[in-house]
C-alpha cells in the first residue's frame, strides 16, 4: 500500500470541474462548519470563496496563534551543489543549461556555515540537484556528518531516495526531507521533466511513504505552482497530506508555496497564481489542518512576506541563496532561481518582531538519538 | 448505496453490538437481542461452560444472523488472554475474540501494556482481535500497527451508563484511525449511542443499559433505532454550529494596492 492506490482513484478533470463549480452558498455553509474535510478544503479553494478570504485569514490567524503562539521558526537553505542530471523546464540547474557546475568541498562547507551561524541560524536545509555520482547518499551523509555538531535541525531537499537510504541518514541526523511533486497531473509531469531519474513519476509520488516507513520526523511537500491549475494541484497536495497523516501518524508534516520565479532558461508559468490566490490557499490548508507547518520562503516579495505571518505562515527564510556556496564560498555560481524578498536576516527579524511575534531560531536537538 | 460495516472478512447490517450480561434470564436476554437486531453479540467465556453442548446461554444465541464474539473478561495478564482466546476458538468455532485484560476488579479498567502484548501476539495466532482499551489515541494506532481489525474504546467506566465522557479522546480516534472505531462501555442510554454514531464511530456495543432496564426488549428496539438514526445523520452531515469570527483589523487589504 502506498499514496498510488489513494491518488488512483481521483481524476484530474473530475476534480478540476468539481472545484469551479462551487457556489458561494456552499463556502458561506463550509465557513459555518467547525471542522472542515478534504472535500470542504476543495470548497475553500475554489474561485467561489475568493469574496471570504478575509474571514478566511482571521480564522487562520487565529487558529495558528491557538497553535503555535505568537512564534515564527527560521530556516535558511544552503546549496551544496547544482550538478544535475535532470531536465526539469522551469529550472536553473536542468541538464541541458549549459553553466558552470559546482559541488562544495569540505573546506568550502565549513566556510558557508560559519557565515550561516552568524547570522544566528540553528535550522538549516541543504540542496542539491540530481547528480548520483557526485552527489548521491554518501555526500549527503558526509556533509550532514561534517555540520551535525553546529545545527540542532537539518532537513534536506535532494533527490528522492530509498527508504534503506533515507534510514542512514536519519541516523546521521537528518530530520527532516522536502520532496515536493511538482504536480500531480501526470501528463504535464512528464512535459517537464522529460529526462533523468525525476521523469518517473510514480518513484517520486511514492518518495514520502518511503520516508514515513523509514521513520522521518517531518515530511515536507508541495506543488510548484505555475505547470498546472494551482486548485487541482493543491487538492492532491492536501490529498497527500492527509494519506501521509493517517498513515505516518508518528511524523510531523509541512507545506510549502514555491511560485515559478525568473531564473536562466526561464518558463513562463502555464497558469498564473496571484497573490490573493496564494493567500486563499494558505488559509484554506489552515483551516483544514491546525497543526501542519506552512513554509514561505524568500520567493515571495517583501511586502507578501510582510502579511503572511499573520495569514497561518510558521516558518520563513531569509537572505537565501540559491547557488552553491552563494554566501561566502563562490557567490558567483549560477543560482537555481532569483528571490524575491532580498533583505537581510536581521531586517526579518526586526519586521517580524515589530508585529508582536517572536523569532525562534532552534526548536528542536540532534543529539537525543 | 448501502451503508454496512465490514470488519475482517464479515459484514454486519446493524452497528449495535450488544452483550449478553446482566440479564434478569437466558430467555430476556434472547428477546432483547433479537429485538435489537445486533448481529454481533459478545459472551464472556468464563460464563459460558464450554464442556456443555448444551449450555444454557449458547443454546438461546442459536440465532442465524448472530455471530458470537467470545471475550476474555476476568483476565488480568496478556498471557492469561492468550490461553483463554485460544480456548475460546477451539469452544466456540470462532477465531474472533473480544480483548477484555482488566487487573482492576473494581472499576474493570483495561491494561493498555497486557492488551498491546496480547493483541500482538493473538494476531500472529491468527486471530481476528478486538481490543477493549481507553479512548487512548497513540494506544489505537499502536494496535492497528500490531494488526487488530478494529479498536474498541470506552466512552466512560464499564457498567457506569455515564455517555460518553472521553469525547475529545474518541473525536482523534476516529479523526486517525484505519480501522473500524468501535465505542464499548459506558453507553447508558440511545441518545449516547446516537451521539458516538453521530462523531462518526462505526458502531457501538452496548450490554448494561439493554440488560438492567425493565424492559430489555422496548431497550434493545430503542438502541437499534437511536444507533440508525446516529449513522444516518452522520452520513448526511450534521448542519454546522455557529461559528463567528473575533473581529481584527483587516488582514488582507494589502492585496488591493
Amino acid at each position: 500500500m502506498s499514496f498510488k492506490n489513494t491518488f488512483n482513484n481521483y481524476n484530474w478533470n473530475t476534480l478540476e470541474r468539481e472545484i469551479y463549480q462551487v457556489s458561494t452558498k456552499e463556502v458561506a455553509a463550509v465557513l459555518e462548519k467547525e471542522k472542515i474535510s478534504l472535500n470542504d478544503f476543495k470548497t475553500l479553494i475554489s474561485p467561489a470563496a475568493k469574496p471570504f478570504i478575509e474571514s478566511m485569514a482571521r480564522r487562520s490567524n487565529s487558529l495558528t496563534k491557538k497553535r503555535f503562539g505568537n512564534t515564527i521558526q527560521m530556516y535558511i537553505p544552503m546549496y551544496l551543489s547544482n550538478e544535475c542530471q535532470n531536465i526539469c523546464t522551469y529550472c536553473g540547474f536542468s541538464m541541458t543549461n549549459k553553466i558552470p557546475r559546482k559541488t562544495l568541498t569540505d573546506a568550502e562547507i565549513l566556510k558557508e556555515v560559519n557565515h550561516i551561524k552568524s547570522l544566528g541560524y540553528d535550522h538549516i536545509l541543504l540542496v542539491t540537484g540530481e547528480a548520483n555520482k557526485t552527489v548521491g547518499v554518501s555526500y549527503i551523509k558526509h556533509a550532514i556528518d561534517l555540520i551535525r555538531s553546529q545545527f540542532a535541525n537539518i532537513s534536506i531537499e535532494v533527490q528522492p531516495l530509498d527508504q534503506d537510504e533515507y534510514e542512514t541518514l536519519i541516523s546521521a541526523g537528518l530530520y527532516a526531507v522536502l520532496v515536493y511533486q511538482e504536480t500531480y497531473h501526470k501528463a504535464t509531469y512528464k512535459i517537464h521533466h522529460p529526462k533523468g531519474k525525476k521523469s518517473n513519476f510514480d518513484y517520486r509520488l511514492d518518495t514520502p511513504d518511503r520516508l514515513g516507513r523509514a521513520g522521518i520526523h517531518k515530511i515536507g511537500l508541495g506543488a510548484l505552482f505555475g505547470l498546472e491549475d494551482w486548485r487541482v494541484d493543491s487538492f492532491y497536495t492536501a490529498l497527500h497530506l492527509k494519506y501521509l497523516q493517517k498513515t505516518y501518524w508518528k511524523t510531523k508534516y509541512s507545506i510549502s508555496f514555491p511560485r515559478l520565479r525568473p531564473h536562466q532558461g526561464g518558463l513562463d508559468p502555464k497558469v498564473e497564481m496571484t497573490d490573493a490566490d496564494l493567500v486563499q490557499l494558505i488559509c484554506a490548508y489552515r483551516l483544514l489542518d491546525e497543526d501542519v507547518e506552512l513554509s514561505m520562503s524568500t520567493r515571495e516579495s517583501e511586502v507578501f512576506r510582510n502579511h503572511c505571518i499573520h495569514l497561518g505562515i510558521t516558518s520563513i527564510s531569509a537572505e537565501s541563496k540559491t547557488n552553491p556556496g552563494g554566501y561566502t564560498a563562490e557567490p558567483e555560481s549560477l543560482e537555481q532561481f532569483e528571490i524575491s524578498d532580498e533583505r537581510s536576516t536581521a531586517e526579518i527579524k526586526t519586521m517580524i518582531e515589530s508585529q508582536g511575534y517572536e523569532v525562534v531560531w532552534k526548536d528542536w536537538a540532534n543529539n537525543w538519538e | 448505496m448501502k451503508d454496512i460495516l465490514k470488519i475482517a472478512d464479515k459484514t454486519f447490517n446493524s452497528r449495535l453490538f450488544t452483550g449478553t450480561g446482566k440479564f434478569s434470564s437466558p430467555q430476556n436476554m434472547k428477546d432483547a437481542i433479537l429485538a435489537s437486531k445486533s448481529e454481533l453479540v459478545t459472551v464472556a467465556l468464563k460464563r459460558v461452560d464450554i464442556e456443555n453442548e448444551s449450555d444454557d446461554m449458547l443454546t438461546h444465541l442459536k440465532a442465524k444472523h448472530i455471530n458470537l464474539l467470545p471475550n476474555t473478561s476476568g483476565v488480568r495478564t496478556a498471557k492469561e488472554a492468550i490461553f483463554a482466546s485460544q480456548l475460546a476458538r477451539e469452544a466456540l468455532k470462532t477465531n474472533w475474540i473480544k480483548l477484555e485484560i482488566h487487573p482492576d476488579p473494581k472499576y474493570l479498567l483495561p491494561d493498555p501494556i497486557e492488551t498491546l502484548k496480547a493483541a500482538e501476539e493473538l494476531v500472529r495466532l491468527g486471530f481476528v482481535v478486538m481490543p477493549y482499551i481507553h479512548a487512548d489515541p497513540v494506544l489505537c494506532k499502536r494496535l492497528e500497527e500490531v494488526g487488530v481489525q478494529c479498536v474498541m474504546p470506552l466512552g466512560a467506566p464499564i457498567g457506569s451508563n455515564k455517555g460518553i465522557k472521553t469525547l475529545e479522546f474518541l473525536e482523534i480516534i476516529i479523526d486517525q484511525s484505519n480501522v473500524p472505531v468501535i465505542v464499548d462501555a459506558g453507553i447508558g442510554a440511545p441518545s449516547h449511542a446516537a451521539f458516538a454514531m453521530e462523531l462518526g464511530a462505526d458502531a457501538v456495543l452496548v450490554n448494561t443499559a439493554i440488560a438492567v432496564s425493565q424492559n430489555p426488549v422496548q431497550m434493545g428496539m430503542a438502541f437499534k433505532q437511536a444507533v440508525e438514526a446516529g449513522r444516518l445523520a452522520y452520513n448526511a452531515k450534521l448542519a454546522p454550529v455557529k461559528n463567528h469570527a473575533e473581529a481584527s483589523s483587516p488582514l488582507t487589504s494589502f492585496l488591493n494596492n
